[in-house]
């Protein structure tokens, strides 16, 4: 086992026995922490795909963050009403399925990363972060000013979504749940990346003009690694409202893109665990700190400088060494 | 010309008021290594463009394997078979040799959309690659990070990746480049080899690699040719003496 796998077991390992000991313990508020960290860091290993894997540095993922958030406050807000979404030229009824939520955030989301990346790929660099913020902000006014949906006071579901056989209203069948989704997305990322099309967005990363002249498209294999992975920060992004049983712009911000990026910056870019060591860190700092101040991110800033200064890598990058090409 | 694996014909490219191809017209045919030399600024890297698809022309064709190709991407021209290798290494710095040389088994494939196992599992792609290797002589630094490898490694991994995809035609831009005169000895032997497999066009600065191999040379001076001709023939040609070889010749 490498020392990054041992890294990573360890932080498995306090995914379970952290919630483990609260629910012994009687602790609710700790699980509902928890589940706040397992829902960023799914939404950071979203991220951790188009950027890691396929370096693209985008400023806009509260876009797939919070359209997930909107596809669950949607869904559930209709079905709460009885009031079906659509009426001409079918029917389409509000539902309060888990399920049938999550698909619905994650082709939201996809199509939204397929426009968007149609149009921000045509450009890299600083260009690439300005269109996807651009995009993000759009979005995010769009929000604030449609009333139908709550606009700027967002939008409130009075009972959580359903989970076939769950009681998801128990903090630790909800979390349990979340940490479901979290290790498949994880299994998922870790076999995109020794995939052969993660082989190819790999070097599309480093040198395009190689992947072209052996006959691919980086363009287009940088388009689907976005696609992916806003698809998946979309899934978090409806978690998340199902966390809080509430959506509103604040998850469609471009402060909510650049806490998507904090959480994989501080874990380690690249890194597969990377996304949930900085979302467990953040969360944890987020609470530790702020109790003491609300200009608890201050610190956070001084933990963001440090780790950068540090070189690359995260706080993964400190505990495991330099990576090694994967073999 | 007609048998002409690999042609140009009266392509010019200007960048303002400079014509960095004025007119050119050259043919590559099977089993030869056509050499393209001029000094710096002649134009060779806007040609060896205009070939490979990066560039377009304002005017004339690109031809190759019988097809116009002149307003195919470089990627339609790769999936025909035009193996190209880079000036300045175009390789995956950070991942292994073996992974280089599978991205080229991968784009021969023409079958990137794999979402699921392993890459370097993946046999068909994997003996692709080893054989490339091999070739090359980089089989025993297979699983070293390429950016560990030495100068001269890079430039036989550059020539790997491209024989991976199995060419019809190969352009080389500058592969002696920055080799020592032991390695340029080595991989100027290894393309002696390679002509009888796929034609190469090859531009080249080191001179006494271009008169080793070369069946025919072609000579750009500000953006046109001035002689095309057999190695004798280039050598005796007053214009480019004048205009280029000097001393060298």
């Amino acid at each position: 086992m490498t020392r990054e796998a041992a890294v990573n077991a360890v932080i498995l390992l306090l995914l379970v026995a952290v919630p483990g000991w609260a629910l012994y313990a009687d602790e609710p508020f700790t699980i509902t922490l928890a589940t706040r960290a397992v829902i960023f860091a799914l939404a950071a290993v979203g991220l951790n795909i188009a950027l890691g894997l396929g370096g693209l540095v985008s400023l806009g993922h509260a876009v797939y963050f919070g359209l997930g958030g909107y596809a669950m406050g949607v869904l559930a807000s209709h079905a709460q009403n009885y009031t079906p979404l659509m009426e001409w030229p079918f029917v389409i009824e509000g539902t309060k399925s888990m399920p049938v939520i999550w698909l619905t955030a994650i082709v939201v989301s996809a199509i939204a990363a397929l426009l968007i990346g149609l149009l921000a790929l045509r450009t890299s660099g600083v260009y690439f972060i300005m269109i996807t913020l651009a995009f993000g902000q759009m979005i995010y006014f769009f929000a604030i000013s449609w009333p139908a949906y709550g606009g700027e006071d967002g939008l409130s579901i009075y009972v959580r979504n359903g989970f076939p056989g769950l009681n998801t209203l128990v903090p630790i069948q909800f979390y349990g749940l979340c940490l479901a989704l979290l290790l498949i997305v994880l299994l998922f990322s870790a076999l995109l990346a020794r995939s052969p099309f993660g082989l190819a967005l790999n070097a599309a990363r480093q040198v395009p003009h190689r992947v072209e002249t052996v006959g691919l498209d980086p363009v287009r294999l940088k388009l689907v690694a976005l696609v992916i992975s806003g698809a998946i920060t979309g899934l978090a992004g409806a978690l998340f409202a199902d966390l809080n049983r509430f959506v509103s712009p604040t998850m469609l911000s471009w402060q909510m893109s650049g806490e998507i990026m904090v959480f994989v910056i501080i874990g380690g870019v690249a890194r597969l665990f990377g996304p949930v060591a900085g979302a467990v860190i953040f969360v944890l700092l987020e609470h530790l700190l702020g109790g003491i101040s609300e200009y608890w991110q201050v610190f956070l800033g001084i933990v963001l400088l440090l780790i950068v200064l540090s070189g690359k890598g995260g706080v993964i990058g400190m505990l495991a060494g330099r990576g090694r090409a994967h073999d | 010309m007609t048998d002409a694996i690999l042609s140009t014909h009266g392509i010019t490219k200007s960048f303002g008021a400079l014509k960095a191809s004025d007119d050119i017209t050259l043919d590559l045919r099977p089993g030869e290594i056509h050499a393209v030399i001029g000094p710096n600024g002649a134009g060779k890297s806007t040609l060896i463009g205009q070939i490979s698809g990066s560039l377009a022309p304002d005017a004339g064709t690109v031809r190759f394997l019988g097809q116009d190709v002149t307003r195919e991407t470089v990627r339609a021209r790769a999936q025909r078979g035009l193996g190209r290798t880079f000036q300045i290494s175009a390789l995956a710095m950070e991942d292994t040799v073996l992974q280089n040389a599978l991205l080229g088994a991968l784009g021969a494939s023409g079958r990137p959309w794999r979402f699921f196992g392993s890459a370097l599992r993946n046999r068909p792609l994997r003996d692709r690659a080893e054989a490339a290797l091999d070739r090359v002589g980089l089989g025993d630094v297979a699983s070293v990070r390429t950016a560990e490898l030495s100068h001269g490694q890079r430039r036989l991994l550059e020539v790997a990746v491209a024989l991976t995809l199995d060419p019809k035609a190969f352009v080389m831009d500058e592969p002696m480049a920055g080799l020592g005169s032991e390695g340029s000895k080595q991989l100027t032997g290894f393309l002696d080899s390679l002509r009888t497999e796929a034609p190469i066009l090859l531009v080249e600065h080191d001179m006494d690699a271009v008169f080793a191999l070369a069946d025919r040379i072609s000579v750009l001076v500000y953006g046109r040719v001035i002689a095309t001709g057999t190695v004798d023939e280039i050598r005796a040609d007053p214009a480019v003496r004048e205009a280029y070889l000097g001393d060298a010749a």
